[in-house]
């Protein structure tokens, strides 16, 4: 359905920031946009809706150039920029109403659609306040509003819950997820939980290039090859726990120190060493006072991923 | 272009500055200038023209036009609204043609009350109609070219201010520099004298429709808004 093929940005001659990117986006996916702040989101993001021109590259969307078909490609995206930058001064039904006369809605269909976005986006208690006085919360939902005015086949969520408090994030992604179950939507975020709880497909970016892509599960599962064990014991000493620690497959040097309750250690595996460990452990006759193995989660790979080396 | 789109856009414009206090501020500035300029030598002459009122036109308008275009563009980038626009399906001459025909809409609104001039003029003695239509005639035009330099000025910065000082500096260039011609070399004076909006609009308004004073304000108009085309190509 999206195409992007070897997009590439400069701003000027010394900043890149979409460099070489290339990416298939299927029709009904809800894709997230990770990276860090400055990794390229809200860059490829504004490309893909036509608000900046690629210095390389194309963007195809169900067949047509960006580039040759703007307003056509216009039509069928629904775009909620970051900040949901709306007029201040309009109320929000006056917003809808410009929103939906500049998409080519009129008369009954557009008063109906706007009836319908108020309930899916619970405003309708704001339609008649003007926009400058609404919270954040509620702007980001006028947004929304905004995003899904003519039922865009695409919408394009920029950091869509930035700046929220936790309450209205719940609520913003509860919406998302409900359109997501029948729209193709790509969410640019760098709050991880966020991809994780809404998104089919994560595509991590630093530096304007892909480092990562593939479900939640399955970039956890790409990385968690190697996970981290890690134990409080008693009546050892650290000789003696780096020297059993070494004895177990595939372990490099264990972290060890001294806390209040004992001795703690901690050590990256290759697989899943808790019952040879607790039995080595046994047969040693030490005292085991607590045993982790550390889940990798995807803060883990999107930090491993994305910082600066 | 889409005809429905720049008209949406041209209503948005309308409405948005007449919601805000300054725009009625900005009205209120032009009329009274305009009004004790026309009226105070009105009496005292006793002749029975406008001339007192256009001859006022290009400094008054090198200033108030300026104001109220100084946030067509600024604004919009500033609060980053242009965003929303430019991603909507609207092409960039949509939103030109909104905002240009917004802003002389507006002026048309400022410009309407001095209508009571005109009668007065009329119940008081003989109107010379031509000069009078020659007069609106050339502020259509004058106003035209400032409203696209004033725009031009607004879309090359995001701070209102700055678009504004901008906006009116170079209008108030166009208006004066006619007025420096006595300090320029001979060999420039005929450059200098074709570059003045004063020079090509008091044409107008003495009852003269020259192709060459239509030409020059068309052709500021023009190239103000391919400039103004040109730099929201991507205005971030």
């Amino acid at each position: 359905m999206i195409n992007i093929d070897h997009l590439t940005k400069y701003y000027d001659s010394n900043t890149c920031a979409v460099d070489d990117l290339c990416l298939e986006i299927n029709k009904g996916e809800v894709l997230g946009l990770l990276g860090p702040n400055g990794a390229g989101k809200t860059t490829t993001l504004r490309i893909l809706t036509g608000f900046l021109e690629p210095t390389e590259g194309t963007v195809i969307i169900n067949g047509l150039d960006v580039q040759r078909d703007p307003l056509k490609i216009k039509k069928s995206i629904g775009y909620l920029p970051e900040s949901a930058p709306l007029y201040p001064e309009m109320f929000t039904y006056d917003y809808l109403s410009y929103i939906a006369d500049i998409r080519g809605l009129a008369g009954s269909k557009k008063n109906s659609r706007i009836d319908q976005l108020a309930d899916i986006c619970s405003i309708r208690e704001v339609m008649h306040k003007q926009i400058s006085i609404l919270s954040k919360g509620y702007k980001q939902r006028v947004g929304l509003a905004h995003a899904m005015m003519s039922d865009p086949e695409i919408l394009v969520l920029d950091e869509p819950t930035s700046g929220l408090d936790p309450n209205q994030i719940v609520e913003i992604r509860s919406i998302i997820k409900e359109i997501g179950k029948e729209k193709t939507i790509i969410l640019s975020t760098h709050i991880l939980s966020e991809a994780e709880a809404a998104c089919d497909r994560v595509v991590i970016i630093n530096k304007g290039k892909i480092v990562a892509d593939g479900s939640t599960d399955m970039l956890k599962k790409q990385a968690g090859s190697s996970r981290v064990l890690s134990a409080v014991l008693r009546k050892a000493t650290h000789d003696e726990i780096k020297e059993f620690v070494m004895s177990l497959p595939d372990t490099p040097n264990p972290e060890i120190q001294n806390i209040e309750d004992g001795i703690k250690v901690r050590f990256q595996t290759g697989e899943d060493l808790r019952a040879s460990f607790y039995e080595g452990i046994k047969k040693r006759d030490w005292v085991l006072l607590e045993m982790f193995q550390e889940a990798r989660s995807l803060e883990t790979i999107f930090h491993e991923l994305t910082r600066e080396k | 272009m889409n005809q429905q789109s720049y008209i949406h856009i041209f209503k948005r414009e309308i409405r948005s500055f007449f919601f805000s206090p300054s725009a009625y501020i900005v009205m209120a500035i032009f009329l009274l200038i305009t009004g004790w300029f026309f009226f105070s030598p009105f009496f005292l002459i006793a002749r029975a023209d406008m001339r007192s009122f256009f001859a006022l036109l290009p400094i008054v308008f090198s200033f108030t036009i300026p104001a109220i275009t100084m946030k067509q563009y600024a604004e919009e980038y500033k609060s980053g609204s242009f965003e929303i626009l430019r991603t909507l399906p609207v092409s960039r001459v949509d939103i030109l043609m909104g905002k240009f025909l917004a802003v002389m809409g507006i002026i048309g609104v400022m410009l309407l009350p001095t209508i009571i001039y005109l009668l007065s003029i009329a119940f008081l003695g003989d109107l010379d109609i031509g000069a009078v239509a020659g007069g609106y005639i050339g502020t259509l035009f004058l106003a035209s070219a400032f409203t696209a330099v004033g725009l031009l000025c607004s879309a090359v910065s995001e701070n209102q201010i700055v678009a504004f000082i901008l906006g009116a500096a170079v209008c108030f260039f166009l208006v004066i520099i006619d007025r420096m011609l006595l300090f320029l070399p001979g060999y420039l004076v005929g450059l200098f004298q074709y570059l003045s909006a004063s020079f090509h609009f008091h044409n107008f308004t003495k009852g003269i429709l020259d192709t060459r004073d239509v030409f020059y304000f068309l052709t500021i108009s023009g190239l103000s808004l391919y400039g103004i085309w040109m730099i929201t190509r991507e205005r971030v």
